[in-house]
């Protein structure tokens, strides 16, 4: 039985032996640093400590994402708010002696750019301060604290109601109010109820539910029992794609220690809470991303969506009351509750609350993981932020919301990014991936690329997106040769129309937004192929330079 | 397809609630666990499908049956919506018969449906709905994919080339049969359907032999052997009175 005093306890050690020790030396060990060998930097500075004498005040720890996965591996040094990147296994000797005097500046990272003096962090609060693979240094960063209260302060209706008043709406791409959601699954009458947190991230160049989970996994832990608690549900699911390896083996060590705390299990906290968390892999479907295909795969089936209503809010995994929510979703309610739905609401838009970490990628200097608040005008996030496009090349578009979402040209960055303005721009806010692209890609070439993705992730049940998504796809390569006609653009835009219009699920339903945002905002380069097409189906070359 | 255990069709007590609603201008009325599709029928509306039979669980699947409900700019398919109390259904939009056509369409260009060669050459479902709709020609480019015939069962054969995924031998085989035989495999334009785990029918260790699927299946893509050009017509109609039979005898 886990109470808020064993809590404060757990806390003040660990808080307490981490003073004990005057330099904390951070190593970034979340995969993006990781592929560039940042366990053997951690290694080697280890060493190094040791060989230098300095065992007493100088700590080498691995943490999770610092955001920077540009200039990785990263390490810093906590007490001195030195950060240091590209660091190579060589630099450990220089980074240890350094400690205490002047910082290696060839390897120093400015800790005041905008990169990070611009952001506010919730759902990463965490994330490169603390040792996922320890709950101490969870609890000693406040967590758990707000399960424990809540269990022993608050109603379920009362988490919901605290949850509505925040205004926190589904991160995982529509925005449906998560309040109002949980309201549904609380009063849905079953005689079991479940909770399971979709981290089958799949957009290409997206990875922040990776992140979060392989650097915070027990915010996750947390976020779900609350969950659980509010709607009535004593089992809880976490399904996460087996591509991520990492993620999934700092999830399973988070849930057994959690366990071993009685933070989860049975009679949490000493209440009639029970709440138990188990993995279920997915098996590297993207439509299992949709919340039925999604249940589906729980279940063990084939992993394929169904007609919606009944939504899973009322009849979901094995008929019973089920709630979903995104891995980014049930890591702001722990924060919500610690901290009050109000302060929450304070930050963001009217209609668009907190804040929204995006997985930065493409051809932008600062590639990374960041959190801002809603509304934060795109031009401030791709060239304050994100450092702008590299190489002195121009700005062409940005692509939001991954293969549902649609691209966005320079004369929409001026729009703050939330859920109406980027739907207003023809694309979504989506998981969070925003892909940059310069003046050297080609839109149709994109469109195509985002068609290609659909047509391999459609599951096959319905017609049109089944075969819709191959025939778009055949006509853009078409068009992208230089093949194709007035008549195929035509047709291309007919077929659009027909899968958004009739197809089952989701992905369908938002297949041709890729295409009918770059048609919108680059109808040029279409034609421009399609001319060619034309000429070379008219029998000649186009002419070059003018000259008839 | 592994089916859901909620998806079975278990039968439960038929609902005493009745909804007054109109399709296509015509009043009415259907209990509230009855779909658009059902209602509109009992009406004489017909709503083309292709993917639902009387007696399977609908899936929803070939989009034909979609529908416009005034009040919402998304269309729905009238097989999988219940009906609600003063819902205007249309069913026969200028929008709606350009989408069933461009779906026909898309499934004439998915395999190779050669009419002239079939089997079931003025039998077929597909066909029907191709002279229905009005589709004379293919806007879209034929895909033409090399696919294989299955001719190892005795007396039943499979020929991928001429298959809609529809689905309904999957069904048949799990709701009805219940020796679940029939699969789905793979993924997209990649579908196929399979017998048990992708083994030649004929090996099969679950088929019965029944026929159901061959009767069921709306195409020349499950056969009995021995039929030339025109001579497969099907027997579906044996399914709503086994369906009816058995939700009988439960009670």
């Amino acid at each position: 039985m886990i109470s808020i005093e064993d809590l404060s306890q757990i806390s003040q050690a660990e808080r307490e032996s981490r003073e004990a020790v005057a330099h904390q030396i951070n190593v970034c060990v979340a995969a993006s640093c990781l592929s560039l060998q940042s366990d053997k930097v951690k290694e080697e500075l280890e060493k190094a400590v040791e060989a230098k004498g300095k065992k007493d005040c100088c700590k080498v720890r691995g943490v999770g994402c610092m955001g920077l996965c540009a200039a990785g591996p990263l390490v810093a040094v906590e007490n001195e708010k030195v950060l240091y990147q590209g660091v190579t296994p060589e630099d450990a000797p220089a980074i240890v002696d350094a400690i205490g005097a002047e910082p290696v500046a060839r390897i120093q990272g400015d800790l005041e750019a905008p990169f990070f003096a611009r952001q506010q962090k919730i759902v990463l609060e965490n994330c490169g301060r603390i040792d996922p693979e320890r709950i101490e240094e969870y609890i000693a960063a406040d967590g758990y604290l707000a399960l424990v209260d809540t269990l022993t302060a608050m109603t379920p209706i009362g988490v919901v109601q605290q949850v509505t008043r925040s205004g926190l709406r589904g991160r995982g791409g529509a925005g449906y109010p998560t309040g109002l959601k949980w309201a549904t699954v609380n009063k849905s009458q079953g005689t079991r109820k479940f909770v399971i947190c979709n981290a089958d991230e799949g957009d290409p160049g997206a990875f922040m539910d990776r992140a979060v989970l392989e650097s915070d996994p027990h915010r996750i832990l947390e976020g779900m029992a609350l969950a659980g608690y509010a709607v009535g549900a004593s089992q809880g699911f976490v399904y996460v794609r087996a591509e991520y390896p990492l993620a999934i083996k700092r999830l399973k060590l988070a849930i057994k220690q959690a366990e071993k705390m009685g933070l989860l299990g049975a009679n949490i906290g000493g209440t009639t809470f029970s709440f138990n968390v188990d993995i279920r892999l997915g098996a590297g479907a993207f439509v299992c991303g949709e919340e039925t295909a999604l249940i589906a795969s729980v279940e063990g089936g084939r992993g394929t969506p169904r007609p919606r209503p009944p939504y899973p809010a009322e009849s979901g995994l094995w008929g019973y009351p089920t709630l979903i929510n995104n891995v980014e979703t049930l890591a702001n309610i722990p924060t919500i509750l610690r901290n009050g739905p109000e302060w929450f609401a304070k930050i963001g838009t009217a209609k668009s609350r907190g804040t929204k970490v995006f997985a930065l990628a493409g051809a932008i200097t600062n590639t990374g993981l960041i959190e801002v608040p809603m509304g934060m005008p795109l031009r401030d996030i791709i060239f304050d932020i994100g450092g702008g496009v590299p190489d002195g090349k121009a700005f062409k578009a940005v692509q939001t919301g991954g293969p549902s979402g649609g691209c966005i040209p320079e004369s929409g960055l001026d729009m703050p990014c939330d859920y109406e303005s980027l739907a207003k721009l023809g694309s979504i806010m989506g998981s969070g991936g925003m892909i940059v692209m310069d003046e050297t890609s080609s839109m149709v070439d994109v469109a195509k690329f985002f068609m290609e993705f659909c047509m391999d992730e459609s599951c096959g049940k319905c017609v049109p997106c089944r075969v819709g998504t191959a025939q778009m796809h055949e006509l853009l390569r078409q068009i992208s040769a230089g093949e194709a006609t007035a008549r195929e653009l035509a047709l291309l835009e007919h077929l659009c129309d027909v899968v958004k219009s009739t197809s089952l699920c989701g992905l369908g339903q938002s297949a041709p937004n890729p295409v009918l945002s770059t048609l919108h905002y680059f109808r040029g380069e279409y034609e421009s192929k399609i001319a060619a097409g034309e000429a070379a189906a008219a029998g000649h070359t186009p002419p070059a330079g003018g000259a008839a | 397809m592994s089916s859901r255990p909620s998806a079975k069709p278990t039968a439960p007590a038929p609902s005493s609630k009745v909804k007054t609603l109109t399709i296509d201008d015509r009043l009415v009325s259907a209990r509230e666990d009855e779909s658009i599709l059902d209602a509109a029928r009992q009406n004489g509306i017909q709503i083309p499908t292709l993917c639902n039979l009387d007696g399977l669980t609908p899936v929803g699947a070939c989009r034909l049956c979609m529908v416009e409900v005034k009040g919402s700019s998304k269309l729905f398919a009238s097989c999988v919506t219940m009906v609600g109390e003063g819902m205007e259904v249309v069913t026969d939009s200028e929008r709606l018969q350009n989408y069933r056509k461009t779906i026909v369409e898309l499934l004439f260009s998915e395999r190779n449906h050669i009419c002239a060669v079939c089997v079931s050459n003025g039998h077929c479902e597909l066909q029907n709905l191709a002279q229905l709709l009005g589709v004379t020609h293919l806007t879209v480019p034929y895909r033409n994919p090399k696919l294989p015939v299955d001719a190892s069962h005795e007396r039943f054969v499979n020929d991928h080339n001429r298959c809609v995924l529809c689905q309904r031998c999957v069904r048949v085989c799990g709701e009805v049969e219940g020796a679940h035989t029939w699969d789905l495999r793979g993924r997209g334009i990649d579908t196929r359907v399979i017998t048990d785990l992708n083994q030649p029918w004929g090996s099969s260790e679950t088929c019965t032999g029944c026929g159901k699927c061959v009767h069921v299946c709306p195409t020349g893509a499950l056969t009995e052997k021995g039929k030339s050009i025109r001579e497969m017509a099907k027997q579906s109609r044996f399914l709503p009175y086994l369906t009816m039979m058995r939700e009988d005898r439960s009670e």
